[in-house]
């Protein structure tokens, strides 16, 4: 497939997986990271703990005004309110249209079957009935100890190693599945709300003042090109006086002070040619990059 | 491509490509927030007829960004995008009540037949547990403080005198307190079912041990109400709700010996694969275990307060374990025909 034969290096390396689309392109999704997710499970445990105070105050809201002979219903739909927060909160939130609870949405995070195959109810039933061992046992096996008095040393060694086991497992698989992805077969991945940012060539830049060789230009191949890119994109000044000076000193140009101008300049023009490049369809993927390289042999 | 590059033109094909295509970009990406923000009636029908059209026009945009730009943002920003309108244009749509129609109807029996094997498993373990309860209590009454916790005994031990048992049988909790602890009952009880399938992950050996225990309650109890002579009225306070309860947790089991099965013999499959399938298949049968358990609960809270009678009870107990193997085990046709 074309599609894949042009596939740069960037994707394939990384926590970056394949989905082909029934349309043939594609979509190289990024594998949400150990931070992303366990950011995402804290804002989910914190939802759950005030959904839970919020529900509590209106249930007492509801005995008190109902009287004392409704003790016996509030209680119920405590107990029943409780169940249903403690164990539905993540599978209907995955169920739902975003395949994400409240925390995975904040952090641009959703739930896919592997392979691109639909996310089905099993599968969240699956994933999330795991928490189970993975978060409320031990948490309720502490929480018996303290209540006891009795948190012999042993015990708590031994339920802090169950934990551990769980907790560094999505470390120990290249697609960082946790126990409960595992068994349902999805992955997590990122599927951020990206705006697009503003086109580095549209950009006015002082571009006549600099002018290149062909020969400095094809330097430097795709990989630090996009380097350069993220650079001025962040556009920190000490950075951007290192790269300048460094470019400077590998191409052979005199400084003149004007770092981030030279730095777009350059940018415009070795991307102009690389593009052009990619048209006759050289495509050189970074510096060491020599074999579909001919100097002076481009545009 | 609409716009074939110009090789007589200075670097600007790419921004050119991406100042005509923009616009689209744009209206997909503000379809889709509006789409995710809430329901699908927000979106009008021209929306709807516009979205696989623009979403198309972006795929393609993606590939031809990745042949011939070099702009590290213009390919990441098309990656989500398309990500994102990918998984609303294929995403599962049926709604939630023809959902739960194929669940009772189709997949939850159909899953459960498939455990057959783990089933059966089960229920001896469960048998297993409450023979060993029963023999080592009725030999030694020493054993029913070993097997039953104290909290759970609530005064039903062997201190008790036939009369206080047999209040307990007919009257148990007292009417007041009878819902909430039908409740308590349920939630205690899915969880306990719930960490049946989860263990199950461990080769399934905590999942035997639950199994086991709980039948060996079970016996205990069994034995502590025979020497009593209250044996067969003891039987009709279980059974109504039990054949539902017990058989609830048999099946959790089952999931859980299902998953521990697979890990330890996948079989011709990977053994991610292998694990990954028996899980989704044993979440499915999980998923009617909850209902299961709210069912016994129910019994259990009204059922057994309202039907005192011993022959009533035992006919209630028997006619619910007769229609859930009838629904289980009646062999179904593939669904759709």
């Amino acid at each position: 497939m074309a599609e894949f034969a042009a596939v740069n290096r960037r994707a394939l390396t990384g926590r970056r997986r394949s989905l082909v689309t029934p349309e043939g392109v594609d979509l190289h999704l990024s594998l949400a990271e150990f931070g992303q997710r366990a950011g995402a499970f804290m804002i989910d445990l914190v939802a759950m703990i005030l959904a839970l105070v919020v529900f509590s105050i209106l249930c007492l809201i509801l005995v008190a005004s109902l009287g004392m002979q409704s003790v016996e219903i509030g209680a119920i739909i405590w107990l029943l309110g409780f169940f249903l927060l403690r164990n539905f909160y993540f599978i209907l939130f995955e169920m739902g249209p975003r395949a994400a609870t409240f925390g995975k949405r904040m952090l641009g995070l959703r739930v896919v079957a592997r392979g691109g195959d639909r996310l089905t109810a099993d599968r969240v039933i699956a994933r999330n009935l795991m928490r189970e061992i993975e978060f409320y046992l031990p948490l309720s096996f502490l929480g018996y100890n303290v209540a006891e008095g009795s948190a012999g040393g042993w015990t708590a060694l031994a339920g802090l190693l169950w934990t551990g086991l769980f907790v560094i497992f999505p470390f120990f698989n290249q697609d960082r599945l946790r126990i409960g992805d595992l068994l349902a077969g999805t992955w997590v991945v990122n599927v951020p709300k990206r705006k697009l940012g503003i086109d580095r060539l549209q950009q006015e830049s002082r571009a006549e003042s600099f002018a290149f060789t062909e020969a400095q230009l094809d330097v430097y191949g795709i990989y630090e090109l996009q380097t350069l890119e993220e650079v001025l994109r962040n556009d920190h000044p000490d950075t951007i006086a290192t790269v300048a000076a460094t470019i400077r000193h590998k191409i052979g140009a005199a400084p003149d002070g004007f770092d981030r101008d030279f730095l777009v300049a350059y940018y415009d023009a070795a991307r102009g040619r690389m593009e052009r490049g990619l048209l006759f369809g050289k495509r050189r993927e970074d510096k060491f990059d020599r074999t579909e390289f001919r100097p002076g042999g481009g545009g | 491509m609409t716009d074939a590059p110009d090789l007589a033109l200075p670097p600007a094909d790419s921004r050119r490509f991406r100042a005509a295509r923009e616009p689209e970009w744009r209206q997909l990406e503000d379809i889709l927030a509006r789409a995710e923000s809430g329901s699908l009636r927000k979106l009008s029908d021209e929306d709807l007829l516009a979205l696989p059209i623009l979403y198309r026009g972006a795929l393609s945009s993606l590939s031809v960004a990745r042949e011939t730009s070099l702009d590290l943002e213009l390919v990441n920003y098309l990656e989500a995008l398309c990500a994102r309108a990918y998984f609303f244009v294929y995403g599962v749509r049926t709604r939630a009540g023809s959902r739960i129609k194929d669940f009772f109807a189709h997949d939850w029996p159909v899953a459960v037949q498939g455990l057959w094997k783990e089933t059966l498993a089960s229920l001896l373990l469960m048998i297993v547990g409450a023979l060993a309860g029963y023999v080592l209590v009725q030999s030694d009454p020493v054993w029913f403080d070993s097997f039953v916790p104290t909290e759970l005994a609530s005064g039903r031990d062997f201190s008790a005198n036939a009369e206080t048992l047999r209040e307990t049988l007919y009257h148990d909790e007292g009417a007041d307190g009878l819902s909430v602890f039908a409740t308590m009952l349920f939630t205690h009880n899915s969880q306990v079912a719930m960490l049946c399938f989860a263990l199950g992950f461990a080769f399934g050996v905590p999942t035997a041990m639950l199994i086991v225990h709980n039948g060996s309650m079970l016996g205990a109890f069994m034995a502590l109400f025979e020497s009593r002579g209250l044996g067969f009225e003891m039987g009709g306070w279980l059974i109504i709700h039990g054949s539902t309860e017990l058989f609830a947790i048999v099946l959790a089991g089952a999931a859980g010996f299902k998953i521990g099965w697979s890990v330890v013999f996948p079989g011709e499959m990977t053994r991610i694969a292998a694990a990954a399938r028996s899980g989704r298949s044993a979440a499915i049968v999980m998923g009617g275990v909850v209902v299961m358990l709210l069912v016994a609960g129910l019994l259990e809270g009204f059922g057994r307060q309202l039907v005192t009678g011993d022959a009533t009870r035992y006919a209630i107990g028997l006619a619910m374990i007769t229609l859930w193997i009838g629904y289980f085990y009646i062999p179904r046709g593939a669904r759709h025909g």
